[in-house]
């Protein structure tokens, strides 16, 4: 239970980055980015400077569960696009492999259409590289490779040091 | 659910302050944020009402420095403690890695506490997982107000399986970051045991 459920390993990372790069060029968007359901930034690309990534990760895992909520009270499995629009930013929120939010602020220089069209490819490339994750994971658990992590040599005073302050 | 990341070297964890409504889970974070090296915390977002009470969550993340080369950061979340939120303390459940319950320790509030717990096993069970096994200690807030039930009293009451206990007044800090280290601890030790 206490496993990790998610390892982003570099080679997907690298992939996925490629990916949500060509997704802002191609929707003309200010930023792309990718959070876990649990509100985890997994990866970012674009004008990172004006946002803080962290917040909207967790404010963003927070509406996706909220409208998740709601999608169940009504009978619904998922909202799978969240709109939202503003004077000048906009938000699209999708959900990829059931498991990420990818998330695209775009403003005037963009539309809705274009954002939908490429959001819509880039979600099937997404969805095979997180495939291709989990499957990753659990390969490397029936192989009890994922012992090999740096963490089963954690010592106690690894753990002391974080908090010697 | 821990999520590590092997190309940026990161590790994050998702802890939660659970307990009834003006236990002080709001102030624990407020505490913690107050008291972090601007460096090493980000922004806390409190989704609260106008009267600051808390809505859907406080959020705040919290970089603790790093072990084996991989920077660790915990996200530190709050849920909102009156019993009508029910709903939303579910979801702010999902992916949690560890547990701190605020309890509130004036006798009044007894009642409150332990229907907190019971609701935290119940929501805990609905996302699959047990209170039993999760990274968890309980914090017994508000020792500084003179209609305090005793610490035993308490721990008769609240505690579920020997979970470490921690004496706490949040709003001067006291008993904060220890109580944070006694879960962010065994946190760390569930990743050691993969």
């Amino acid at each position: 239970m206490t496993a990790p459920d998610m390892i982003m390993y570099e080679d997907e990372y690298q992939r996925i980055k490629v990916v949500i790069a060509r997704l802002r060029t191609e929707s003309n968007a200010k930023l792309v980015f990718l959070v876990d359901k649990n509100g985890q930034q997994i990866a970012a690309h674009g004008e990172l400077e004006n946002f803080d990534a962290t917040s909207l990760a967790s404010l963003t895992a927070g509406n996706v569960a909220a409208t998740d909520g709601l999608a169940n009270l009504i009978g619904e499995k998922e909202f799978s696009i969240l709109f939202h629009e503003g004077e000048r930013d906009n938000i699209h929120i999708s959900i990829v492999a059931q498991r990420v939010i990818l998330v695209v602020i775009f403003d005037a220089r963009s539309s809705l259409g274009l954002v939908r069209l490429r959001v819509k490819k880039a979600s099937l490339e997404l969805t095979e590289v997180f495939e291709k994750i989990v499957k990753k994971i659990s390969s490397e658990k029936e192989a009890g490779t994922l012992d090999d992590s740096p963490f089963a040599e954690i010592t106690d005073e690894d753990i002391d040091s974080l908090f010697s302050e | 659910m821990t999520f590590i990341n092997y190309a940026s070297r990161e590790i994050n964890c998702k802890i939660v302050y659970y307990g009834p409504g003006l236990g002080g889970k709001t102030t624990n974070l407020q505490y913690v944020y107050d008291k972090t090296a601007p460096n090493a915390k980000g922004k806390m977002i409190s989704l609260a009402t106008e009267t600051d009470r808390t809505l859907f969550f406080d959020f705040l993340p919290l970089e603790l420095g790093s072990v084996r080369g991989f920077k660790t950061r915990f996200h530190l979340y709050t849920v909102p403690g009156q019993v009508f939120y029910d709903a939303s303390r579910k979801l702010i459940l999902k992916g949690v890695d560890g547990i701190i319950f605020v309890a509130d320790s004036q006798s009044e509030r007894m009642d409150a506490n332990i229907e907190s717990v019971s609701n935290l096993e119940q929501n805990l069970k609905l996302q699959g997982y047990d209170l039993m096994k999760i990274p968890y200690a309980l914090q017994l807030n508000k020792r500084d107000l003179p209609n305090v039930l005793t610490v035993e009293d308490m721990k008769k009451e609240l505690v579920r399986k020997g979970e470490p206990v921690l004496e706490a007044v949040a709003s001067t800090g006291i008993g904060v970051f220890d109580t944070l280290k006694a879960v962010a601890k065994q946190v760390l030790i569930e990743l050691k045991k993969g």
